[in-house]
């Protein structure tokens, strides 16, 4: 079965429609990299799927393991096991991160039934993920993601995917804001996260960053459709060609 | 007495229990004189209502339509629920002042090994003795109908006094309990004096069991010597049904320092009014608060700060969080009178409205007759940052625990305002509680 199934999705934002009969099958283990200008849809493909209030579906399905996502409430979502790599992750003054990832973390077990992580084996589980992305320790004590730089803010998302171990990951332009070398860092984490049990989407303006997290498929999306599928070297034909040659078939 | 009063009633009524009680609260002569004229005071003003500027956002002749008689003296089985709240809601490490239904009960208090320089009675005994603490103690301002009627009929208390230096090797905790199960009213009166360069710790709270209905009227008079320090905290978890009115009335000497906050999370009308004066040059106050609200729950924290003398400074911070159909009211005042040069005061009072229906009313106010001062305040109300909600959700946390988080952070932000840091668990666990109760 198909981790998730995208089928002719409608969405609107207010009276504008976005998403015009959008379909994508994403299969356990495969990384699908969403190109596009802005203004095609990603970020609102991104956000329809992780649950963010203000979308109306209009048409189409989501299932996930072929069950109805579109009908669940987004942390139930979360707790299936969807991840959502914000674009611009949000500033949280007064909840600390260890607090922030211990909640999350026993949300998602508790909605799924399974007991809460021990302190200890909490910690020594954060610690040892925040090892690995060079991420220091009294960062986690400050407020969630408050005076980070970009590339933390996103090196935060990948700690949280990495501890949250989700089934699908979506990262929504992960590279914006980033520098080559924190670049370097965030596609390190979300790479050693790749695994046959595990499917990313990755929605990207630029085919810079599928240098570093390099896909299985690649989808050009144009206003608010997929118009060409294929392999990771038409990631290379966009950067050399430019996405004016979809336009007219959108 | 169950009397749903017309605001010609209202004195009347209570005049009747004046009479009844007089008997038994404590104090002849000078101190009975001062009950009839205190009560005459209020009898000619009868309770607060909307039309006085002071109490526009807390009309009590509409919020308290009826007038409960006066709590009698706790009996055993008073004293025995009274000993069951007491030992639910102890802090450990502290020592317990145990006042039931009004009542200083020395048997559930804990009096042992006090400190050098400290002594602990009850208002009962200062009241019928030959003290000089009875000056401070006969206090009804005249435009504060509410405290006079406190003085009138003011039970028990404790009274508390630090000798010159001395200093508490623990907090006191001074536990208001309210036992009874048919509806009183419970008039009480505590005195705190820290002498110069002495240090205390002072935690209050006020609990029930969740059915009682009863009315609270208490006053802490308070004095902070030169160079004395004293950092109190009070708690208001009282039953759902209750109401609290409260008053306090603090001066500051030369260089001391008040580290003050109060939460308010129960009862059903709450108004806690506190006036601080720098009386003292150099004096240093930091006030804080949180209401925390829900139902139909009216809570309103009235603070006035009179800078009298220069090179003072005042810092408060007041954070409201307003659910379902309930309203806060946070007024702070702060003068600035003409000789208070070089005085740093600030006051930030912000509100969350977690439900439409909910109401948020902040008055900030500065009166300045001093020209070389740095003042400040500030006001806002807003619902909680939908972009946040998401981000917490999207990572598996429920609307109601995203919900949690953010107003702990947000509360959070006045309760850091507590210097000590025991004091400052306190006040979290009371939050985290309130939100649990919230569900």
């Amino acid at each position: 079965m198909p981790l998730l199934e995208i089928k002719n999705l409608q969405v609107r934002v207010e009276d504008r429609e976005i998403l015009h009969g959008l379909t994508l099958t994403v299969n356990p283990g495969e990384v699908h990299a969403i190109m596009g200008p802005n203004g095609s849809g990603k970020s609102t493909l991104s956000h329809v799927i992780a649950g963010k209030p203000g979308y109306e579906v209009t048409g189409g399905e989501i299932l996930f393991r072929g069950e109805n996502l579109l009908e669940m409430e987004p942390d139930e979502r979360a707790a299936k096991g969807v991840f959502l790599a914000f674009q611009y992750p949000v500033e949280i003054p007064g909840v600390a991160t260890m607090t922030f990832l211990r909640t999350a973390l026993n949300a998602q077990r508790k909605a799924r039934g399974e007991k809460e992580l021990s302190t200890p084996d909490f910690l020594k589980k954060v610690r040892t993920i925040a090892s690995t992305l060079s991420i220091p320790q009294d960062m986690l004590k400050r407020g969630v993601n408050v005076g980070f730089s970009g590339g933390e803010k996103k090196r935060n998302e990948v700690l949280q995917m990495a501890l949250l171990e989700p089934s699908l990951c979506i990262l929504d332009e992960m590279d914006s804001g980033l520098d080559i070398d924190a670049l370097r860092v965030a596609a390190d984490g979300v790479n050693a996260l790749r695994s046959p049990d595990r499917a990313m989407v990755v929605i990207t303006h630029y085919q810079r960053l599928l240098n570093y997290i390099v896909p299985d498929f690649v989808h050009v999306m144009t206003r608010g459709r997929v118009v060409k599928s294929g392999g990771k070297e038409l990631a290379l034909e966009l950067e050399a060609r430019g996405y004016a040659q979809f336009e007219d078939a959108a | 007495m169950n009397l749903v009063l017309t605001k010609d009633e209202t004195a009347d009524v209570l005049g009747e229990e004046f009479a009844q009680a007089r008997k038994r609260l404590p104090g002849a002569g000078k101190v009975a004189q001062f009950r009839q004229q205190a009560f005459d005071a209020f009898a000619a003003a009868g309770l607060p209502h909307r039309r006085i500027e002071d109490w526009k956002y807390t009309d009590l002749r509409a919020l308290m339509r009826k007038v409960w008689p006066l709590a009698p003296a706790p009996d055993d089985e008073a004293l025995s629920r009274a000993a069951s709240m007491v030992e639910a809601h102890a802090i450990s490490g502290a020592r317990q002042l145990v006042l039931v239904d009004g009542v200083f009960v020395q048997t559930l208090s804990d009096l042992g090994g006090l400190e050098n320089g400290v002594r602990i009675r009850s208002l009962r005994e200062v009241l019928e003795g030959k003290n000089a603490l009875l000056e401070r103690l006969l206090f009804a301002p005249k435009d504060q109908a509410v405290v006079a009627l406190n003085a009138a009929m003011m039970t028990d208390g404790v009274v508390i006094e630090l000798a010159e230096g001395a200093s508490l090797d623990r907090p006191i905790h001074l536990l208001h309990v309210a036992t009874s199960r048919r509806p009183v009213s419970i008039f009480s009166r505590s005195l705190v004096e820290i002498g110069q360069k002495a240090r205390a710790t002072l935690v209050e709270s006020y609990v029930s069991e969740e059915a009682n209905s009863y009315q609270v009227n208490d006053t802490l008079l308070l004095s902070v010597a030169d160079d004395a320090r004293l950092d109190h905290i009070r708690l208001v978890e009282e039953s759902s049904d209750a109401s609290n009115i409260s008053s306090s009335f603090v001066t500051l000497g030369a260089r001391a320092h008040l580290n003050a906050f109060g939460l308010t999370a129960g009862g059903a009308v709450s108004r806690y009014q506190t006036a601080i004066t720098c009386a003292g040059e150099g004096s240093r106050i930091e006030s804080s608060g949180v209401n925390l609200l829900k139902g139909r729950q009216h809570a309103d924290t009235t603070l006035l700060l009179d800078h009298a003398v220069p090179h003072c400074s005042s810092r408060e911070v007041f954070r409201a969080v307003v659910d379902d159909r309930a309203h806060s009211v946070f007024q702070g005042r702060i003068i600035v009178r003409p000789k208070a040069q070089k005085t740093d005061a600030r006051m930030m009072t912000r509100a969350l409205l977690l439900s439409d229906e909910a109401e948020a009313d902040n008055k900030p106010e500065l009166e300045i007759f001093a020209d070389d001062v740095t003042c400040g305040h500030g006001a806002t109300a807003g619902a909680l940052d939908e972009q946040l909600l998401f981000y917490l959700r999207a990572r598996g946390l429920s609307e109601r625990e995203a919900q949690a988080l953010l107003v702990q952070a947000f509360v959070g932000e006045a309760i850091e305002e507590i210097a000590d840091e025991a004091l400052r668990d306190i006040a979290l666990a009371s939050a985290a509680r309130w939100l649990s109760r919230r569900g």
